[in-house]
């Protein structure tokens, strides 16, 4: 069991709390960093899109997990991102500003859906972001003169003021970085009055606003902040597929990225990766597997849905906190061996109408 | 303890602190309160009193500006000079000075007490969202002094054992503490307590009486409370307003009021009553 | 008369949103969840139906009776199996379990050999059959569907409204303690609100399919639902069938007269400019917690 001596408030402060800490997260930063020369590059390829969907990851538990608001249409920013990157791409503009502007855009479409959020709650949020959500796939779609309508586009390489990212390898390095920079900048937020000013709003309004928390402006400011994050994303999915179209950012993205939250662990950052990490290697998985199930299981088209359905019903049913939830058990079990207790993670429940009981 | 939490102590001054008129605020088809008229006073300890459905909850909610009147206004002396408080929205309340804790305890429940008391810091936050962001000297040092004023708060309030529990997991009497805790995180002038003793056991309840003495005495915070202790009341009350169904019934010192007929038969009791139900019985 | 034709042809479309939508409410009122699964239950009631009539060989009446009272039955196991555990977690993941239940229904349908992928038409005695009334040409698979809604919802107003079920079904949603105290067997009751919604979501399965014909992703029209709900107020029973007619006619009127497209987000549309201007729906009540 691991006790930590606190000598200084800044102790609390800081990122990583320990020795213990310090040394296993340079661990993961040294791998990453020479994963290009360790994998083949079809593994490289799948952990840069492990990347692109945890820094949109990053966004919606920002905004779901730790503000509270729903939001059942957050393929819409992605899309969002991922056009104004290709447009700007193709007609020139350098990687950095056409990426600034992509996440630019999707922050004001961000503030734009989180208007609503303003005057309704819970499940009629998630309606308003779900209809937003298909309205934006709709005008994808449609608007043929930018977007080139349902046959897609192609996008050019990434160009750095002259310095065009070629290979897979450079590509994987540009999407490290940004991930790097968006986890600290979440992190960051959490620890300082912005952060908890949106767990606050998450855990009781009414008080938070006693508090003196501006309700409107950090629900609409948690919007675009999720919102323009997802942008990003949808840029450097843009430039790695180099081909989008408009089904690409339907309702099953955004299902998908609820996924991701929802097994990674609601209410977590290392929840975010361990979610992205599920979503690009389950299909993986199955891939692997089918050829040991008989044919008629094996082969059939349905299989990846069902898997998926299964595995968000198990774990909503037997592990609500998701995969970081369950990791967090077996480390504290292995730490207080024999001493774990059952009932230490247990949470309360909580219901929306009072006098309801079981 | 207490010189450093507050270290411009306030000047009493001879208005009032916050003055309410002929307020009233009607439901539907409900008068939940009707033209109740009161002072608060500078430093003083005012206590309302009266039966369940009185209006009192109600009355603390039009101050803390989640209600807005049917009719009437209640003017506040803020840092800025006199004000209308009626006209403010509710998220500047806490920037006037202005805290409360709840009847049913509304805590934020998936965060240890020391967030709590933090999240009450808000207002004093010195750093915007870029400074966060990139978490800067700035917002280092900001939360560092944070920290300082947080635990100032728990010293005066004896959380120290409960700093880094999960609020879901305390015991109700904790709970209370840890409302009244976050509130005064805010630095107010003007404190609401609701129903303070509420769910208390008698020891809980003598540890409150003496909290509530220091708050006035030691940091000069003006106090409003609701409470039907009455021995809480007339141990740390200035003045007491007794309300019923809305209206005010009598308004003076505990002892005044408590000896009020109009009281005595609306809420309180007297020994007569008792009598004549035992006849009854008999 | 176009303009009348496009009309009768939203309103059998909304009696569908309408009657899946009330699914939804009958779920939300009971136990507080919403679910997302309610159209893939129609899905399952579509397919149910079409065993029943070319499978099993059963006549019209009885494969519609059965498919009804199997869906009913699997709705309760539902509720039993999955739904009660849960209560209790934030809406938000379980509204996730209920998006996976409707991903496990979708994928088992589709893994079935040979019937999964393909589109069928379901032999119902009234196919391709038209009226011809005061110059209107009337559909007749869209005059049934509007003919069962309106039977269906003088029987759950009956329900509601008379029986002792009903009743007992409006005290627990509105106080379970108190339903409690009065002997009401409430965890019972979820079950069977649980069952009823599966029914009439296999009700609305066997009406659709006529029209839009029998096949694994039939679930996705629940999806429009949604909007029809929040449109009569979340909470709202005839507010669901209503809003279900407002959603059918907007979207028959707009696929008619606005351009391309306009048609598929119109519900959506729809749904944007009730929040902005009515939040709580036309017949949603107004939840204020009281501190």
């Amino acid at each position: 069991m691991r006790f930590i001596f606190k000598t200084d408030y800044g102790q609390d402060i800081k990122l990583a709390k320990h020795g213990g800490h310090v040394f296993w997260y340079s661990a993961l930063m040294l791998l990453l960093m020479v994963a290009p020369w360790l994998v083949a590059e079809y593994w490289l390829a799948q952990l840069t899109f492990v990347l692109i969907y945890a820094i949109a990851g990053l966004g919606l538990m920002l905004l779901a997990g730790f503000t509270g608001l729903f939001s059942l249409g957050h393929a819409a920013f992605l899309g969002v991102g991922a056009y104004t990157q290709a447009v700007l791409t193709n007609a020139g503009m350098p990687f950095p500003i056409a990426l600034a502007c992509a996440a630019g855009l999707s922050a004001a479409v961000g503030l734009i859906v989180g208007l609503p959020a303003l005057r309704v709650k819970g499940i009629y949020l998630g309606m308003a972001t779900l209809s937003f959500g298909f309205i934006v796939e709709e005008v994808l779609a449609r608007w043929e003169s930018v977007t080139g309508g349902n046959a897609g586009i192609h996008i050019k390489k990434p160009d750095i003021f002259g310095w065009t990212l070629n290979s897979g390898e450079e590509f994987y390095f540009l999407c490290l970085v940004i991930t790097v920079l968006a986890t600290l900048g979440i992190l960051n937020l959490l620890r300082a009055p912005t952060g908890r000013a949106f767990v606050a709003i998450r855990d009781s309004e009414i008080s938070a606003q006693s508090m003196g928390i501006h309700l409107a402006r950090y629900k609409t400011l948690s919007f675009a902040l999720s919102a323009a994050l997802a942008g990003i994303a949808g840029a450097l999915y843009a430039h790695k597929l180099q081909f989008i179209s408009p089904d690409q950012f339907n309702i099953l993205q955004s299902i998908d990225l609820l996924l991701m939250i929802v097994i990674g662990g609601v209410g977590s950052v290392h929840g975010v990766f361990l979610g992205a990490i599920f979503l690009i290697t389950m299909p993986q998985a199955i891939a692997i597997v089918k050829d040991y199930l008989p044919a008629v299981i094996g082969q059939a088209p349905g299989l990846q849905g069902l898997v998926y359905g299964v595995v968000l019903v198990s774990f909503v049913l037997f592990e609500p906190q998701g995969l970081y939830g369950r990791w967090l058990k077996i480390r504290t079990y292995l730490q207080m061996f024999p001493f774990y207790r059952k009932g230490m993670f247990k949470r309360q429940k909580t219901f929306q109408k009072s006098d309801r009981l079981k | 303890m207490s010189a450093a939490m507050n270290p411009t102590p306030i000047q009493p001054t001879p208005e009032p602190l916050l003055s309410a008129r002929q307020l009233s605020v009607r439901f539907g088809g409900v008068l939940a309160v009707n033209n109740v008229s009161f002072d608060v006073n500078q430093g003083e300890v005012f206590t309302l009193i009266g039966p369940n459905g009185a209006g009192k909850t109600t009355v603390f909610n039009l101050i803390s500006r989640i209600y807005t009147p049917t009719t009437g206004e209640i003017d506040y002396l803020g840092p800025q000079g006199l004000i209308r408080l009626t006209d403010q929205p509710p998220q500047n309340v806490a920037d006037l000075g202005i805290a409360r804790t709840f009847q049913n305890i509304e805590l934020f429940e998936h965060a240890t007490v020391l967030h709590n008391l933090l999240i009450g810091r808000h207002t004093h936050r010195k750093t915007g969202l870029w400074q966060d962001l990139f978490f800067t000297k700035t917002a280092r040092e900001a939360e560092l002094k944070a920290r300082e004023k947080a635990e100032e708060v728990i010293e005066f309030l004896d959380l120290q054992h409960h700093r880094d529990s999960m609020v879901a997991g305390l015991p109700y009497g904790v709970r209370k503490v840890v409302e009244m805790a976050r509130a005064l995180c805010t630095e107010p002038k003007l404190l609401l307590l609701d129903e303070p003793s509420s769910g208390l056991n008698v020891e809980e309840t003598d540890d409150m009486a003496f909290w509530i003495q220091d708050i006035k005495n030691e940091l000069g915070i003006t106090v409003l409370m609701v409470e039907h202790d009455m021995t809480l009341v007339s141990k740390v009350s200035d003045r007491v307003l007794a309300m019923n169904q809305g209206e005010v019934l009598a308004m003076g010192t505990p002892r005044e009021v408590q000896t009020d007929p109009g009281v005595i038969e609306a809420y309180l009791g007297s020994v007569d009553d008792v009598s004549s139900l035992r006849r009854q019985a008999a | 008369m176009q303009l009348l034709q496009l009309i009768i042809s939203g309103i059998a479309q909304g009696c569908i949103y309408g009657l899946i939508a009330l699914g939804f409410v009958l779920i939300y009122k009971a136990t507080e969840t919403v679910s997302f699964a309610q159209g893939e239950l129609m899905m399952l009631g579509a397919f149910g139906g079409l065993a029943g009539m070319t499978l099993l060989g059963f006549p019209y009446w009885l494969s519609v009776l059965s498919a009804i009272a199997a869906m009913a039955l699997f709705g309760v196991l539902l509720e039993r199996v999955v739904i009660r555990p849960i209560l209790g977690q934030p809406a938000f993941s379980i509204i996730m379990l209920t998006i996976g239940i409707g991903y496990v229904a979708r994928g088992l349908i589709t893994m079935i050999p040979n019937i999964g992928t393909e589109t069928h038409a379901l032999p119902v005695p009234y196919k391709d059959q038209v009226w011809h009334l005061a110059g209107l040409v009337l559909n007749v698979e869209q005059m049934v569907v509007i003919g069962a809604t309106a039977v269906l919802c003088v029987l759950l107003y009956l329900l509601f409204r008379y029986s002792k079920l009903g009743i007992a079904m409006q005290a627990a949603s509105q106080n379970q303690l108190a339903a409690y105290y009065m002997g009401i067997p409430v965890k019972r009751l979820n079950g069977i609100a649980w069952g009823l919604a599966a029914a009439v979501a296999a009700i609305a399965g066997l009406l659709l399919a006529p029209i839009t014909f029998v096949h694994a992703n039939m679930g996705f029209i629940g999806l429009k639902a949604f909007p029809a709900a929040v449109v009569g107020g979340f909470g709202s029973l005839p507010g669901a069938i209503v809003g279900g007619l407002i959603i059918g006619i907007v979207e028959s009127l707009s696929g008619f007269y606005l351009p391309d497209g306009f048609k598929d987000v119109a519900a959506y549309v729809v749904v944007l400019i009730m929040l902005v201007v009515k939040p709580n729906g036309l017949f949603g009540e107004k939840l204020r917690k009281k501190v």
